[in-house]
């Protein structure tokens, strides 16, 4: 069994910070994980994309061209990932920031104003944890605990005071389901 | 040992100050580095020696002297970066010293760009610097075997006074993975008769690659042929996937190896009998197993992110007995699994030709798709 899940968006949206909690939980839960970036000579606002993959065995490429899921955290990584999403997988889109409705009928589609719930939480930088959180409650490949336990280990120490909320904003997110 | 998550840069590092890695010289270039980014950190926290040298060919010089002293010392670049220091590694390979490079290729040539490539095959494996000298290649595909072949670079350049180049590229760099470290290993403290670290109370020691007399110079071509036979004989690795009963064989080195490993485990999951070998040293390369290979497989698929560098030597390793078949992605572009799956069922639904070079036919076949 393996999951690829592909995150995209602007460059500080917390994109690459996001795959990278879902190759720690997947390593704490003792599967292959694997997560690279689309890295280039970008910056802040630029576009930022990264690759997770969890497996029960050896992982072959780490980069899929159909990835089981995807998270679009802005319009242009809608644009570019919507034909990308396996038939029947999973495409979770940050509603706050887009202007067209997902197109594909063939997959499960979830639209979470994932800014304005991070907003009213307190924090518009904790838009990653909440479609993260969506994700999770409807791609069972990893537990809850799992992601808060990587985030707890892995949160720069800097940022440890805002613990409670991204689990908050984690939660807030898992509320949304798939019809 | 626990398990952590690393970046591939980032744990060649670690593994080079585990293996006892006295001094590195670098100087920094994308996809590369985090890797000198890390020892910057790292070497000065153990009192050992970080320089971040003015460019390229200043490094290689340092590691020149560095070397010269028998304790180990390393340099990282990528592909540009390499190039640069060609001359100081020719230097070093007619000193006899060792060394490890780790080169983290990218696209090329030229300054290119800063995706994953592998086209620096022949150069590492067939060339490079002038005059006639070999390095041992190892290329890992994962950050686990970045680690362990790292340690066992510093090993072998110890045990054979050789080059020992660490071929990687921007997506095993860039990648982060699960992996255990080898424990921190007691530095060196017994060096080699030709080590220079001052001569007082014995005989002076003479370390050059200047050799005015040929037949001195024949002399010092021979010891270094006389260690590469040895290199041929003992320190060959790779590893096979599905051989047991392949009909059909997928071969390629680092990232391509493990991309067709994704797409030859989605033939086996459609019954087609395929199988896949990974040369891990690439030199010496594991010339015996192509050629040992059995006559009933039946077409044989080499994958590379390069126009057919190795695809040569996998072709003369097994006598161009088997017919071939050739696919890769250049420039920078990664190929996808399916892609090579689409590779694999070409291979196995249509006769392959054996009047023609592979490389031409896939060649061929990117043009016409325009």
């Amino acid at each position: 069994m393996q999951t690829e899940v592909i995150i995209a968006g602007f460059g500080g949206q917390g994109v690459l910070f996001g795959g990278q909690l879902l190759a720690y939980a997947g390593l704490d839960e003792g599967k292959h994980v694997t997560w690279i970036p689309a890295y280039g000579p970008e910056m802040r606002g630029g576009t930022a994309n990264c690759t997770a993959i969890v497996s029960d065995e050896e992982i072959g490429s780490p980069l899929v061209r159909y990835p089981a899921a995807i998270i679009a955290m802005n319009r242009p990584s809608l644009d570019k990932y919507e034909n990308q999403v396996k038939p029947g997988g999973l495409l979770v889109v940050n509603s706050s920031m887009l202007d067209r409705p997902v197109k594909r009928t063939d997959i499960r589609v979830l639209e979470v104003d994932a800014g304005d719930v991070a907003e009213r939480l307190g924090d518009k930088r904790m838009t990653n944890m909440v479609l993260l959180g969506a994700l999770l409650a409807n791609l069972p490949v990893l537990p809850m605990s799992a992601i808060e336990n990587a985030l707890k280990v892995h949160l720069p120490e800097r940022h440890q005071r805002l613990l409670p909320k991204n689990f908050e904003a984690l939660r807030e997110g898992a509320k949304y389901k798939v019809n | 040992m626990s398990r952590e998550l690393m970046k591939g840069n980032e744990a060649v590092a670690e593994a080079a100050v585990r293996a006892g890695v006295v001094s590195y010289f670098g100087y920094p270039i994308t996809p590369q580095t985090e890797l000198l980014e890390y020892m910057s950190r790292r070497m000065p926290e153990l009192g050992r020696a970080f320089v971040q040298a003015e460019s390229e060919l200043g490094a290689i010089n340092m590691v020149y002297g560095a070397a010269c002293t028998g304790h180990r010392t390393m340099t990282s670049s990528s592909s540009p970066g390499v190039s640069l220091m060609l001359e100081g590694v020719s230097y070093i390979a007619g000193t006899e010293l060792p060394m490890v490079l780790v080169n983290v290729m990218r696209g090329g040539p030229g300054l290119g760009n800063i995706a994953p490539a592998q086209s620096d095959y022949n150069q590492m494996v067939h060339g490079g610097g002038h005059g006639d000298y070999r390095c041992i290649v190892l290329a890992p595909c994962s950050v686990q075997e970045s680690i362990d072949l790292t340690v066992l670079a510093f090993d072998l350049a110890d045990k054979y006074r050789s080059i020992v180049v660490l071929l990687t590229d921007g997506s095993i760099g860039q990648m982060m993975e699960a992996c255990e470290l080898p424990p921190m290993q007691p530095l060196k403290t017994k060096f080699a008769d030709w080590a220079v670290q001052g001569a007082e109370g014995r005989e002076r020691r003479f370390l050059t690659s200047i050799n005015l007399d040929p037949a001195a110079q024949e002399e010092m071509n021979y010891r270094l042929l006389k260690r590469w036979v040895e290199v041929e004989a003992n320190e060959v690795r790779y590893q096979e996937y599905f051989m047991e009963d392949a009909e059909y064989v997928v071969t390629g080195f680092g990232s391509s190896a493990r991309i067709a490993l994704s797409a030859v485990r989605a033939a086996r999951a459609e019954g087609i009998k395929v199988g896949l070998i990974r040369p891990i040293t690439l030199s010496p390369f594991p010339k015996q197993v192509y050629a040992n290979l059995s006559d009933k497989v039946k077409g044989m698929l080499v994958v590379e992110m390069n126009a057919g560098q190795m695809l040569e030597d996998v072709m003369a390793a097994n006598r161009y007995r088997i017919p071939t078949e050739f696919f890769a992605r250049l420039g920078g572009v990664v190929p996808f699994p399916d892609e090579v799956l689409e590779e694999i069922h070409r291979m196995v639904e249509t006769p392959i030709p054996t009047d023609s070079h592979p490389r031409d036919r896939w060649f061929a076949r990117v043009m016409a798709k325009g």
